[in-house]
């Protein structure tokens, strides 16, 4: 093989492999992108049942409540609109009333089915997007404990 | 007044750095070789004033004096000893103080020991040192200065993030950290042969060494902060593929394939132009590492709070180093010529395959992780990239690298024959498809890919024993041959056989703990058993206690196996005593086939049940024990009389005194 050929097959294996690269992310973004919503955007918005989304605000307080098998009930405010969300198992530790959240799930019959309640490992840290969410609906802080 | 001796021994640093970037580059292109003197004792009067610089926050630390906001934030006097030390470096600033005390102790070791380097080139290398140091210089003096004062000093401090009073977190960010900045070293050496237009198999030869520290330091770093995940944050999970894991992961993809490119450099004195790029690359990677965690740019589970003003000097920073570098090397880099020729099928077009691979997967890595931000930047939708779309992408485009890598290293140089290498896997084959049927028969009900992971694990595995087993020609030639031939092996090599084999373990540990994982979620009183994975978990309820600065409440799981008792494990709830805060232990035991794993949570008080997360992750452990293995074998690699300072001249001398 001439040095031309050679440096051929390698562009070609290089093109290949970006190929195949873009075919995976294109097929993944399609259905793993994980879109976020205030619980303003997911009311105005229609968010259709089932489809997988993030939600973040604050946990509204005394809104926590222990229900059977592990599942603990909550709502979660932007201070314009409340949802309700139902998470199975057990809350990450600096989960609490009053503090910014971020949960992943499904909207089910008008209750948010949380999968995932995104743990934080330093309570003063506020989501940017809870951040957002709340400067969005001018309640940036009026209410909450965001700095 | 220790305050100001670390902030003024810093404003040194940051002056000495400044002449150590400039005077000795301009020396180097005037070929003045007083000029290129001042490289060495400025790079190690850089890390006397660090070293100073650090020996005064840690004592600020060890004496608790709260009149330093930064003590004031993570420290408390009723902290252990352990974690005043390591709280110097758990927060921000006293981070970054690590970071330049790092990059001091990198630059000052080539100042020390690079003495048979050419003086041009080692001039470059400490200038560009020094040039990544002024940066950090900057970026701690103007937005994160550890030795602020207060006011008025508080009469105890806000104590140290609780979660981050473990041993496992104490030594991680130093690990992470060396890992990122031994890159550095890569980095200067590549801007050097760039300015001078010069790559050769001694170059690649001093690269080599930093280069395998840089990457043993971070596959240790990366493998304690998942271990330390593991343990601490009471999901069973490993990895989230979360953007700051995900910060880490990248400069070892990219590491990883700057070790295989400079052996090709090394050994073949070709690829020059992509090693030098695959450099850059590392280095600007662990930058951009540093600033995603640093930035709080990004929704993570890890992420820390953090001030945007530093983020952009980061951003600034991190433009003016890529940017600069990209552009000299599209400058440069075309002067630089290659005399080793080869044919696709031969060891350099194996490792060129290689870091083919590893450079897409990266670069996937890369947009998964930024893409949000871009997204988010030209004011498009919020969304976030989560395991899916990793594991979608990277995981079929690690599968033909495993494939491969078996019948990588028994390729020739230069030209090779792919048949008798494949004849010589016709063992690792078989032995692959075995152990697939048995993992087939035994978890038939799992997901086919856990299947297909188990088979890449074993081919790898196999197959690295075969070309050890080739390479002593074992049953070719007598046993005691053999043996010689064992134990003569050079050490590189053995760091590439034993390399290889953790990585097919850690493969086999992720593909076990990812694909036949048992979860159980539920409320427990005591007395109740739960089975998991034929396991019974007997909860013996829980009791409240003391630790040295937390009180906790201590569960009680007797964990049994056909009746008869396997272990008893006690998980935590602790809550700390200064800042409120609490925190879960999990209660593990790890065996052979996997780990057993219990949390449990909050007390009912209605129904005086607990809640509890019960898991199996089988060979979970295999993971952290094939890593151990890596750095095992680059650490063995790194003794080896080629990589030793000095060596290269005296093993030529060698080498004609034999022929």
């Amino acid at each position: 093989m001439k040095r031309k050929h050679k440096r051929l097959t390698f562009a070609f294996i290089a093109m290949l492999l970006l190929a195949v690269a873009t075919a995976l992310v294109l097929s993944a973004f399609e259905d793993s992108i994980v879109f976020f919503y205030s619980p303003t955007d997911l009311t105005e918005k229609k968010v259709a049942d089932g489809r997988h989304v993030r939600i973040g605000g604050l946990v509204e307080e005394s809104s926590v409540k222990k229900a059977e098998g592990a599942i603990t009930l909550f709502r979660v405010t932007d201070l314009t609109t409340t949802i309700a969300v139902s998470y199975k198992g057990l809350l990450p530790d600096l989960f609490r009333e009053g503090q910014g959240v971020v949960a992943e799930g499904k909207l089910q019959d008008g209750v948010f089915m949380a999968s995932d309640v995104l743990a934080k490992h330093d309570e003063n840290y506020m989501p940017p997007e809870v951040a957002e969410a709340l400067k969005k609906s001018g309640q940036w802080n009026t209410g909450g404990k965001a700095k | 007044m220790t305050a100001e001796v670390g902030h003024f021994a810093l404003i040194l640093a940051l002056m000495v750095a400044a002449v150590q970037a400039t005077l000795p580059l301009v020396g180097a292109h005037r070929d003045n070789a007083e000029w290129m003197a001042v490289a060495r004792p400025a790079a190690l009067m850089q890390l006397v004033m660090v070293l100073i610089s650090f020996g005064c926050l840690t004592q600020l630390y060890l004496s608790s004096d709260f009149s330093v906001l930064n003590v004031v934030q993570n420290s408390h006097t009723a902290k252990p000893l352990i974690y005043k030390i390591a709280g110097v470096w758990a927060n921000h600033e006293g981070s970054l103080l690590l970071w330049v005390l790092i990059l001091t102790l990198y630059g000052s070791a080539v100042a020390a020991f690079g003495n048979n380097l050419p003086p041009a080139l080692k001039a470059r290398v400490l200038s560009v040192q020094a040039m990544i140091a002024v940066g950090f210089y900057l970026f701690m003096l103007l937005t994160s200065n550890p030795f602020e004062r207060v006011e008025i000093p508080p009469i105890n401090g806000q104590d140290l993030n609780p979660l981050l009073q473990d041993p496992g977190l104490a030594i991680h960010p130093p690990m992470l950290y060396l890992g990122y900045v031994g890159f550095s070293m890569a980095f200067s050496f590549a801007i050097a042969a760039l300015i001078e237009g010069r790559v050769d198999a001694a170059w690649a030869r001093w690269v080599r060494p930093w280069t395998l520290a840089a990457w043993c330091f971070l596959s240790a770093g990366i493998a304690l902060g998942s271990w330390w995940a593991y343990y601490e944050l009471g999901w069973g999970g490993w990895w989230f593929w979360d953007p700051v894991e995900n910060a880490s992961f990248m400069p070892w993809l990219a590491g990883t394939a700057l070790l295989h490119s400079s052996t090709v450099v090394e050994k073949r004195d070709t690829l020059k132009g992509w090693t030098i790029l695959l450099a850059i690359i590392a280095f600007s990677l662990s930058l951009l590492g540093t600033f995603l965690v640093r930035s709080g740019v990004l929704t993570s589970v890890h992420t820390f709070a953090s001030d945007p003003a530093r983020g952009i000097f980061i951003l600034a920073l991190l433009v003016v180093v890529i940017g600069g570098s990209l552009t000299l090397y599209a400058w440069r880099a075309p002067s630089l010529v290659s005399t080793g020729v080869f044919q696709p099928i031969s060891r350099e077009g194996a490792l060129l395959l290689n870091n083919l691979i590893m450079a897409t997967a990266t670069a996937a890595v890369l947009l998964g992780t930024v893409y949000p931000l871009l997204l988010d930047a030209v004011g498009g939708d919020k969304i976030s990239v989560g395991p899916p779309f990793f594991n979608s992408v990277f995981i079929p485009l690690m599968m033909p690298m495993i494939a491969a890598m078996a019948v990588g290293p028994m390729l020739s140089w230069k030209r090779a024959d792919l048949k008798p290498a494949l004849t010589r896997l016709w063992a690792a084959m078989g032995f692959a498809g075995l152990v697939m049927l048995a993992t087939w028969a035994l978890v038939a009900d799992g997901p086919f890919m856990g299947v297909i992971g188990i088979g890449l694990a074993a081919w790898l595995f196999a197959g690295t024993l075969s070309e050890l087993a080739g390479r002593i020609r074992l049953l070719q030639v007598p046993f005691v041959e053999s043996l010689r031939r064992l134990t003569r092996s050079p050490r590189a090599t053995w760091g590439m056989t034993l390399g290889h084999l953790g990585l097919a373990i850690t493969i086999a540990g992720m593909t076990g703990a990812g694909s036949w994982r048992t979860e159980s979620i539920q409320t427990m009183k005591p007395g109740d058993t739960v089975s998991v994975a034929g396991y019974d978990f007997t909860f013996d309820g829980a009791e409240p206690g003391q630790g040295p600065n937390y009180s906790y409440l201590r569960g009680i799981f007797r964990i049994a196996s056909d009746g008869k008792p396997v272990v008893t494990l006690h998980p935590e709830k602790r809550v700390y005593n200064v800042s409120k805060r609490p925190t879960t232990e999990a209660g593990i035991h790890s065996m052979f086939i996997g780990d057993l794993y219990a949390v449990v949570g909050d007390k009912d008080d209605a129904t005086g049940a607990y809640i509890t997360r019960l898991y199996f992750n089988p060979l979970v452990a295999w993971m952290w024990g094939g890593v151990l293995i890596m750095v095992f074998g680059g650490c063995l690699s790194l003794t080896d009389r080629r990589h030793r300072i000095g060596a290269p001249a005296g093993r030529r001398a060698a080498e004609l005194a034999r022929a």
